[in-house]
């Protein structure tokens, strides 16, 4: 028999993120709020407390904080009439779960979007004209510009703790920040973090070839620090254990550090933990929701009848929900009609690994999640796309987020992966190798979507996600273009071996491997509801009263690590919440 | 404790050699594994490190056919050398069996429903066998070649070089095997098997450290406040583990 809850005003599905900031936001504005997370609660003390944190096996095997794929998982097939299937085995990105999400076993790389990312097919059709556009790319601005945002991504930068050098400061350039960023209202609140020696490294090789070099802003402290809520952080010690980790140590800024002491104190604030969301309930007419229904920690289905739902999943999930609960039109690539599964878009990540004598102390157990050095000279509108001969830019940086054995010595290539060859070779790598990685820019096709698998369902009989997805002509020439660079830069520092990954001609999108947990798209943001699911405040168009911030709203994915542009996103969201919605519920854009 | 620092006194020339401690091994009784005679832990030679602690471990998942197979592979993959110390002295084996034991070989964290489609290599395992499964269905499945392929022989009891071949064979996933991909199999029991040489020694494995020494590698230091800026020379401190044991 199912079970009703009393009805709230605003109903968040998932506590990452963006959870957490709309919850804060809209218990700031007296609003009644539940928040139900799928996994458990999760805090410094005691889950992400030492030692047992720093477990390889636990973290980076067992991947005891991310989502288990034995509940909910996703189909991929790399273009229509293929058949799916199960992402069975995590490998190319890593979902999280429990209260923090992936904002608690995230690595801390925090930047902001450039101003032509906003408008990224404008300026692409205004520099090389619209015929440099492949006819099945759909690419599409955003419906805000880096101006709209620009307080949203300060206030973030404030609550995270974020340590960086600004290198626009009110339109004027700032010696040793990005000299190619949008113009900021102020510098970021910490210093940025020392340099490893790759870091340091890297500005050697950046300025041998002409680049501009600049610390990558990181929400891992670099000092002690309060942020706008009274939250505390610690500085960061470079533990080595970020990513697939929670911070021991109160210096990797997440929702559990920067924003869920201050709600767990507030009585219009619930959280229930262990609460998987099943889908968003509808009327009649799927033109409103009425709340949500979830399966609780004693598998009991429940109603919470709420105002406002607000669907703060991890991207995929927040697709998935919409197409679950009809709240949109699926995405039809052959039709090329419907909304919601469109632009599914991703990251086109690549590294170079430098092998070093023993007289170099590369030590990459000496870690810090989101701290390294960065270049934004081929990235925006720093890139000649002509001359390059493809669309969207990137970045490469020096990054070293802690590595261990168990997480993998990468070796040089030749090498056999066991026997004495291969123990002599980890033992020459492990303390005298690093890498630089080439983040590129992945743009959005007509044939890259998300819809609901035909044949595989979840553990709760939903049919799962499906994601159909390649490396197109465009991203592999990008990759080729861009690691030939780092490459370049690499050869500088004059390492005894290389080893490097530029996506091969004809090379197919590999879900066993690592490469980055940037998904996106899928329910963008945009303009025009025949070709977004949200509208500019990242509400759907159909259903007025639900709000689906994420990267899930990127119309196409750029050069950076989403976690900055979504925070801000959220912040927008929610100033449009209370500022518009609340006087008048209902659509905030007219279609 | 200082298998480690045995290394050195230990080579290819060695009378009491790897060999004849994995035949020992493979072929004691259950209760009492480790290599008969020698079964003094401070001696200096990597065939005393089998009972590290003065333990002896009898394995829970593997049989006693299995256990062989598992003792000779991982002496073949992680070999003890001039480099440092073997899979066997480290006691991976003892990992391995241990590992297989909970929910994450049983396939706790992997998608485990059907249809079990073939699929290109790009979209990873796709079968219907959790990692414990692989390794025993694999670990048969290659016994059952030996058998045929070698007169009747367990895969333990061939010499190094024809384990070395047959393990290359799987690695390729040219081996043949049935109801099984060889390589899958592989796969699997190699990551098990450096699994159990870098992991805590909590869970069974790397014992003393061993691997963690070889390398260079602090452990659970996880401070390095001191050190980020320091280039000229190599980090200075042993490393620890998680029970607080420092090496």
């Amino acid at each position: 028999m199912a079970v009703t809850q009393p009805k709230v005003d605003a109903v968040i599905v998932g506590m990452g993120w963006t959870g957490a900031i709309m919850a804060k936001e809209l218990t700031d504005a007296g609003l009644s709020v539940v928040a139900l997370e799928r996994g458990p609660d999760r805090d410094t003390q005691p889950d992400f407390a030492y030692p047992k944190v720093v477990d390889e096996l636990e973290g980076s095997v067992h991947h005891r904080f991310l989502q288990s794929l034995s509940r909910e998982t996703l189909t991929v097939r790399h273009k229509a009439g293929d058949t799916a299937v199960p992402y069975r085995q995590i490998g190319s990105f890593k979902p999280g779960t429990g209260v923090g999400g992936a904002g608690s076993h995230w690595s801390g790389c925090h930047f902001r979007a450039l101003p032509e990312d906003f408008k990224l097919r404008t300026t692409v059709e205004q520099r090389y004209g619209r015929r440099f556009i492949p006819a099945e790319m759909t690419i599409q601005d955003y419906p805000i510009t880096y101006e709209d945002l620009e307080p949203h991504f300060d206030h973030f930068e404030q609550v995270c703790g974020t340590s960086g050098k600004a290198g626009v400061l009110n339109g004027v350039p700032q010696q040793g920040g990005n000299p190619f960023e949008g113009s900021r209202q102020r510098d970021y609140p910490l210093p940025p973090n020392r340099n490893y020696l790759g870091a340091e490294w890297f500005y050697n090789a950046a300025r041998e070839v002409g680049y501009h070099a600049y610390p990558i802003p990181a929400s891992n402290a670099s000092a002690p620090y309060v942020n706008p809520y009274g939250c505390q952080m610690g500085p960061c010690n470079f533990c080595g254990f970020c990513s697939d980790y929670g911070c021991l140590n109160y210096s990797k800024a997440s929702p559990n550090v920067c924003i869920l002491p201050v709600l767990r104190l507030r009585r219009q604030f619930v959280l229930r933990t262990n609460a998987q969301v099943l889908r968003v309930n509808l009327d009649r007419a799927r033109a409103r929701a009425t709340g949500v229904t979830y399966l609780d920690a004693q598998g009991r289905e429940v109603e919470q009848p709420a105002d406002l739902v607000v669907l703060c999943a991890f991207s995929l999930y927040n697709v998935h929900l919409m197409l679950l609960s009809g709240i949109g039109k699926p995405y039809d690539p052959i039709a090329n009609a419907g909304t919601v599964g469109r632009n599914y878009s991703y990251q086109n990540l690549n590294r170079v690994v430098m092998f070093f004598g023993e007289e170099v102390q590369a030590n990459g157990f000496i870690g810090n999640g989101g701290a390294g050095t960065t270049m934004d000279d081929l990235n925006g509108k720093q890139l000649d796309n002509a001359k390059a001969g493809f669309v969207g830019g990137g970045i490469i940086w020096a990054r070293q987020p802690g590595a261990g054995p168990v997480r993998g010595i990468t070796v040089p290539p030749g090498t056999p992966g066991w026997g004495s060859a291969w123990k002599r070779a980890i033992k020459e790598s492990f303390r005298h190798s690093f890498y630089y990685e080439v983040q590129g820019a992945c743009m959005s096709y007509r044939s890259h979507y998300l819809d609901l698998d035909p044949t595989y369902h979840d553990a709760f009989g939903r049919p799962l996600l499906r994601m159909t997805f390649d490396w197109h002509e465009n991203e592999i020439k990008a990759s080729q273009f861009l690691v030939g660079k780092a490459v370049d830069m690499c050869k500088t520092l004059k390492p005894r071996a290389l080893s490097g990954d530029a996506k091969k001609t004809g090379s197919h999108y590999n879900i066993t491997q690592y490469q980055s947990t940037h998904t996106c798209g899928g329910a963008i943001m945009g303009d025009d509801p025949r070709t977004s699911a949200l509208n500019r405040y990242l509400q759907s168009w159909d259903v007025a009263n639900v709000f689906a911030p994420g990267a899930n709203a990127f119309p196409q994915n750029n050069g950076y690590n989403p976690t900055g542009m979504v925070g801000a996103l959220t912040y927008w969201a929610a100033k449009a919440i209370r500022e518009q919605y609340l006087k008048a519920p209902g659509a905030l854009v007219q279609a | 404790m200082s298998e480690a620092k045995a290394d050195s006194t230990e080579n290819a020339t060695n009378p009491l050699s790897r060999r004849t401690l994995v035949k020992g091994l493979a072929l004691a009784p259950l209760a009492a594994v480790g290599l008969p005679g020698c079964n003094t832990p401070s001696s200096g030679t990597p065939e005393s490190a089998v009972a590290v602690d003065g333990r002896r471990y009898t394995p829970a998942f593997f049989n006693k056919e299995e256990w062989a197979f598992i003792v000779a592979a991982c002496d073949r993959l992680i070999p003890h050398d001039e480099h440092g110390p073997g899979a066997v002295e480290l006691g991976v084996p003892e990992f391995i069996d241990r590992h297989m034991q909970t929910p994450y070989a049983s396939g706790e964290i992997w998608y485990m429903q059907g249809p079990f489609l073939e699929a290109p290599a790009e979209f990873g395992y796709q079968g219907r066998l959790a990692v414990r499964d692989i390794l025993r269905v694999g670990l048969g499945a290659v016994e059952a070649h030996c058998r045929t392929r070698f007169d009747g022989k367990t895969f333990a009891t061939l010499e190094p070089a024809q384990q070395e071949a047959l393990l290359k064979s799987a690695e390729s996933g040219e081996l043949q095997l049935e109801g099984i991909s060889s390589r899958v199999f592989f796969a699997e029991l190699l990551a098990e098997v450096r699994n159990g040489y870098f992991s805590d020694p909590v869970h069974g494995g790397n014992k003393g450290m061993g691997s963690w020494k070889m390398i260079g590698y602090p452990g659970m230091r996880a401070d390095y406040t001191d050190w980020v800026e320091v280039r000229d020379k190599p980090y200075p401190l042993p490393p620890v583990d998680l029970a607080g044991r420092r090496g």
